[in-house]
């Protein structure tokens, strides 16, 4: 049986994001989100018997973090959990997670959370001495290393770069995906930058991080935790938030190597997601795209059969994601201009414009929105349609 | 003794018959002697046919340039002198890419497709370094 609709996200929590010194690890953020969305919610504690966690980079070597922020804010009796990672694309991965364990019957309230804490709070000079020893650069070793490879940007720039010789797309291609979403960013209080605005000359202006990257090519790094709530819809539909209907849901990871493939899996999810949620490309009111870097929208975009492989740089270009645009696209400010709490970044934000709860930036027809996460460098995906409506 | 040194890899058992021929001016890859794919760096499985058998290999050395990039951040100290640098993967004319820098050219001459060739650089006794170069195309 197609769980099209049969359940629903019923509480969103978010806490400050970026530089906020609110806890002192991620474990701290992700009680907070559990908080708010069990508030949004209208759910008490004990009312949880799920708890799915993606722990981000500074505890994702916690093989067991959910069981650890399970104790640490004294959840009992749980009948779901589970540590999830799949880069970007977990968020997705785990409201399917839940979804299929309430429909079968084997929980009934699960919370999904993400949360990270890396940004830490400046030390005395004092404090500093030391730091920078050569152990500290232990993490750097094999071939790549030795040739001066180092950091996600720099592998992610070597897709961009064969993507942009093979289809002509060029930086200012990207630099219109930077500004669009700085400009939904403009919109959204609670996004980093959203008392900075950004030109495209901006953009240029701003230093190289690695080539065809700038600065503004790549996502924030933020403190933060992000909490959804999963329960069926029936259930949903009895508490204080209306609910937002799990519609389709899918994963795609294709495997080989992402410089020569210059692919994303959104045609796998794509094809599993909007089969379940029974919509098409034209259903799809706006896009929550998985903002890593720019290049990553322009490559989901066009995966997603928004626009033809190749074209994506020309489709961005004119303003067309931005608002006021005909495709309303990442509408927070999405990674690179609001947060960067991975996968859940879109989600929350899908979660937001659904119940019309966007404020400024709020997009006017918002009956059905499309959720992608990516993780690695175009390794795994997640799609998540949700809408108003059952 | 200031400086830095670069990351020197690790000889892993593995790689030894690698770093073998490189200290000779030779670039090998592993071949699975089942299906005859060829892969680099070293694996213990062939992830075509999941063969656990295979044997190194020497290939051309020659290519071209897949992909690059240009580093204009330090993460590592013994790189802050180099920025920019270019970092690029070399599409081997037998088919696996490899992570390398090119020799002889300025970064922003870099360009996708462009014919390449390996040379050594010898790093310690032990270890030389495959990098690449310019070569007419053909």
């Amino acid at each position: 049986m197609s769980l099209r609709a049969k359940c629903a996200i019923a509480g969103l929590g978010a806490t400050r994001m970026g530089r906020n010194f609110d806890h002192s690890n991620a474990i701290g953020f992700a009680i907070e989100a559990v908080e708010l969305a069990l508030a949004d919610a209208g759910l008490k504690r004990s009312e949880l018997d799920g708890l799915l966690v993606n722990p981000g980079v500074t505890w994702m070597t916690n093989p067991m973090a959910s069981f650890d922020l399970q104790q640490a804010m004294g959840l009992r009796d749980l009948s779901l959990t589970a540590t999830m990672n799949l880069g970007g694309a977990t968020a997705g991965a785990m409201v399917m997670h839940a979804a299929q364990a309430i429909d079968a019957g084997m929980a009934n309230m699960v919370a999904c959370v993400f949360a990270d804490a890396p940004l830490k709070p400046p030390r005395p000079e004092s404090a500093k001495k030391g730091a920078g020893s050569a152990a500290a650069y232990g993490f750097a070793r094999g071939l790549e290393g030795a040739y001066g490879l180092f950091g996600v940007s720099a592998q992610y720039a070597f897709v961009a770069r064969r993507y942009m010789h093979k289809f002509g797309a060029t930086n200012d291609h990207l630099g219109a995906i930077a500004v669009a979403e700085r400009q939904w960013a403009n919109l959204n209080p609670a996004a980093q930058f959203h008392d900075q605005p950004l030109t495209l000359a901006d953009y240029h202006n701003s230093r190289w991080i690695a080539e065809p990257f700038h600065l503004l090519d790549c996502c924030l790094v933020s403190n933060g935790g992000l909490c959804v709530i999963v329960t069926s819809a029936e259930r949903a539909r009895g508490l204080r938030k209306p609910p937002v209907h799990i519609l389709g849901m899918g994963q795609g990871h294709t495997g080989g190597d992402p410089i020569e493939t210059l692919a994303s899996g959104a045609p796998i999810a794509k094809r599993v997601a909007f089969k379940m949620a029974g919509v098409e490309l034209s259903d799809i009111d706006l896009a929550e795209i998985y903002d890593c870097y720019t290049f990553t929208v322009m490559v989901t975009l066009e995966d997603y059969g928004f626009c033809n492989k190749g074209e994506g740089g020309p489709f961005v270009a004119d303003g067309r994601i931005a608002p006021g645009g005909s495709l309303p696209v990442n509408t927070g400010g999405g990674q690179l201009s609001s947060f960067y709490m991975w996968g859940m970044t879109p989600v929350c934000e899908a979660v937001i414009q659904v119940r019309g709860e966007g404020g400024e930036r709020q997009v006017k027809k918002h009956d059905v929105a499309l959720v992608s996460g990516n993780g690695g460098i175009l390794s795994t995906h997640s799609t998540l349609v949700l809408g108003a409506d059952a | 003794m200031s400086e830095i040194a670069k990351p020197v890899p690790a000889v892993t058992p593995q790689m030894v018959p690698f770093f073998d021929a490189a200290r000779q001016g030779e670039l090998k890859v592993q071949r699975c002697t089942e299906c005859g794919a060829l892969r680099f760096p070293a694996r213990e499985i062939c992830a075509e046919c999941l063969s656990r058998q295979h044997a190194w290999v020497r290939v051309s050395g020659r290519g071209e340039v897949l992909s690059f990039n240009i580093m204009h951040q330090a993460y590592h100290p013994a790189f802050a002198a180099e920025v920019p640098y270019a970092v690029v993967v070399v599409k081997l004319e037998e088919g696996p890419a490899i992570v390398s820098n090119l020799v002889g050219v300025k970064p922003d001459l870099i360009r996708c497709g462009m014919p390449v060739e390996v040379v050594f650089e010898k790093v310690n006794d032990q270890i030389s370094l495959p990098k690449f170069r310019p070569r007419a195309a053909g």
